[in-house]
């Protein structure tokens, strides 16, 4: 299975040397990161080479990186019935870049672009229908962002003064605590600070 | 001169008993064919993922369960796999087969209440009052093993959450000698009978180049005469050992998936059988203290048990940095997780891959031109849960 994936990346790396940033396995996973110019032709040649095959789009997934400078990465997961293999295609994006739709070579790629656009923001040329698909009709902001509080902005009731229902801003009756337990795992690194202190003051 | 025709709209739900949980479809229909149809989802959405990046590893397990609702283990398993993967854990051979056990369940399950209901959509009220009733027996069974009927949080990472009782065992083997009765039952209701043939024979064909195409997986694909199933092609847990076939059907249409889904609930029963009879002893968890919780007996007496204890149920435990993307064949298709994590406690972000997302995505060119009678025998085809569409 390894060798296999391996031949893959070789392959790949040979055939689209120029368009291939980096190249890795992990976990037996194939890994191959490229520009976001060369997201159509890298994909229509994974569809159609002899070796690769991919023929079905599995999914395409976005993360946030807040920190970075490009801000959001775009992971599209393909699968081979032919030679039994898996990889994954990323691509990196600055906050406001638009990017090519693969709705052409992929059609299932329609809802999943619709995903990522109402998740993140992110907005694709050429989609033939780019709406939100998950949130609430007229709904604002990109909820998996990072900096998309978990307890969102509104709220929704049914008031029984307008009798309708009605959008509020979130009110919370005890804030939502976020418990940081982090800690490290083998041991303090402080003692040493506290033993100072000790013998420099009075014990007590 | 023909008279001026307009194109009559119609909303098919929300709160429409065919279409399985919430979901609004627009349809558009020129006297009663189809001519466009717009699937509103995103109805049950809850923010799954969102939910997961906030929580640790153990908590995040439940979310789980309330994707596809119908068989909840079978997407418990996929994130316990994707957890062990980055984790590079081993889990104990008697887990291994726990799990197979019953991931077949649900796999039975969700086949009774599609098939069942599917029959029902189409005009046939005994199929779901007998198939009720089994699924009601399998449920009992979660309930022994993990203390709830549905939302069983009984996978973990590097094992199970306890062990089964033999009794349960003995009972569970019981059923699965009866069963096939059950399922000769159903079939001598559905399989020949008039009216079902003809709502669903040759309605809702996909070629194979579609099923591809559309990305769809599980019955949708196989039902088109794929030969593709995860469990055979890229084997996980103890597949590899086990005797099975894989029902693949000829046309791709809506019958040819009700055949499909009869046939895999028999091989379902064939593999808990072999389960059983192999079912090894020993641990059900990774021994492994850093990941899994030390024995309620061990807590009274051991200090680094307790330690152990007390740092997996507030911090949890931490996952090495990476990406990983694990599917399981859950009974609706490729049910995925790919999980990303920055070395910390809680997943930096995990995207679900739902096979009914697809599925429903391609309701729009599977009714085209269909009879608007034939909607709910598509959609119900489809095996549509929203639980796992919207997430």
């Amino acid at each position: 299975m390894l060798n296999q994936i391996t031949k893959l990346e070789k392959l790949i790396n040979s055939e689209l040397s120029s368009k291939v940033l980096k190249s890795f396995i992990k976990n037996n996973e194939l890994m191959i990161e490229i520009d976001d110019n060369d997201l159509v032709e890298v994909i229509q040649f994974l569809k159609a080479n002899e070796h690769c095959k991919f023929k079905q789009l599995i999914d395409i997934a976005g993360v946030d990186y807040p920190d970075e400078e490009k801000r959001f990465k775009l992971i599209y997961l393909f699968l081979s019935h032919e030679h039994n293999h898996r990889i994954k295609l990323s691509i990196q994006l600055e906050a406001r870049q638009v990017i090519n739709s693969i709705t052409k070579i992929f059609p299932s790629a329609n809802w999943m672009e619709r995903e990522v656009f109402d998740m993140y923001g992110i907005k694709f040329k050429n989609h033939p229908d780019l709406r939100r698909i998950l949130t609430d009709y007229g709904f604002k902001g990109h909820p998996l962002r990072k900096d998309f509080p978990l307890t969102g902005f509104n709220e929704v009731r049914y008031s029984e003064k307008e009798k309708k229902v009605i959008y509020e801003p979130v009110k919370l009756e005890q804030n939502y605590r976020n418990f940081d337990f982090e800690s490290p795992w083998e041991g303090t690194n402080y003692v040493k600070e506290v033993k100072k202190l000790n013998t420099d003051g009075k014990k007590n | 001169m023909a008279k001026k025709t307009k194109s009559l709209n119609l909303n098919f739900g929300p709160q429409h008993p065919a279409a399985h949980g919430v979901l609004r479809l627009i349809l558009e229909l020129d006297g009663e064919v189809v001519e466009k149809a717009d699937p509103h989802i995103g109805l049950l959405h809850r923010g799954t993922e969102k939910l997961i990046e906030q929580k640790t590893y153990t908590q995040a397990l439940p979310y789980f369960d309330r994707l596809d609702y119908v068989a909840p283990m079978n997407q418990e398993h996929a994130f316990a796999l994707a957890a062990e993967k980055l984790l590079k854990i081993e889990v104990p051979i008697r887990a291994k087969y726990i799990r197979v056990i019953f991931c077949e369940i649900g796999r039975i399950l969700s086949h009774i209440l599609n098939v069942t209901t599917q029959a029902l959509d189409v005009g046939a009220l005994t199929p779901s009052l007998w198939g009720f009733e089994e699924r009601e027996t399998l449920m009992t069974f979660y309930e022994r093993a993990s203390g709830s009927r549905l939302h069983a949080n009984y996978f973990r990472t590097g094992g199970v959450h306890q062990d089964i009782p033999l009794k349960l065992i003995e009972d569970i083997e019981k059923f699965c000698r009866s069963f096939p009765n059950i399922i000769d039952d159903l079939e001598g209701l559905l399989t020949e009978n008039r009216i079902f043939k003809q709502r669903n024979v040759e309605i809702g064909i996909v070629t194979k180049q579609e099923a591809l195409d559309h990305s769809f997986s599980g019955v949708m694909l196989r039902g088109s005469g794929v030969p593709w199933d995860l469990r055979r092609s890229q084997p996980y847990e103890i597949y590899k050992d086990l005797d099975f076939k894989i029902p693949v059907g000829k046309n791709g249409d809506c019958y040819d998936r009700y055949l499909c889904r009869i046939e895999e609930m028999r091989e379902s029963v064939k593999i808990i059988l072999q389960c059983i009879d192999k079912l090894p002893k020993g641990p059900v968890k990774s021994i492994d203290g850093k990941i899994s919780p030390p024995n309620r007996d061990d807590l009274k007496e051991s200090m680094e048990a307790l330690i152990h204890h007390f740092k997996l149920f507030t911090e949890g435990y931490r996952v090495p940095k990476g990406d990983v993307y694990t599917a399981v064949e859950a009974p609706k298709g490729e049910f995925g997780v790919y999980l990303i994590s920055d070395g910390s406690n809680k997943p930096y972000r995990c995207k679900i891959r739902a096979p009914g997302f697809s599925h429903l995505q391609a309701m729009d060119y599977l009714i085209r031109g269909h009879m608007l009678a034939d909607v709910p025998a598509v959609l119900g085809s489809l095996d549509i849960v929203f639980g796992e569409v919207d997430r």
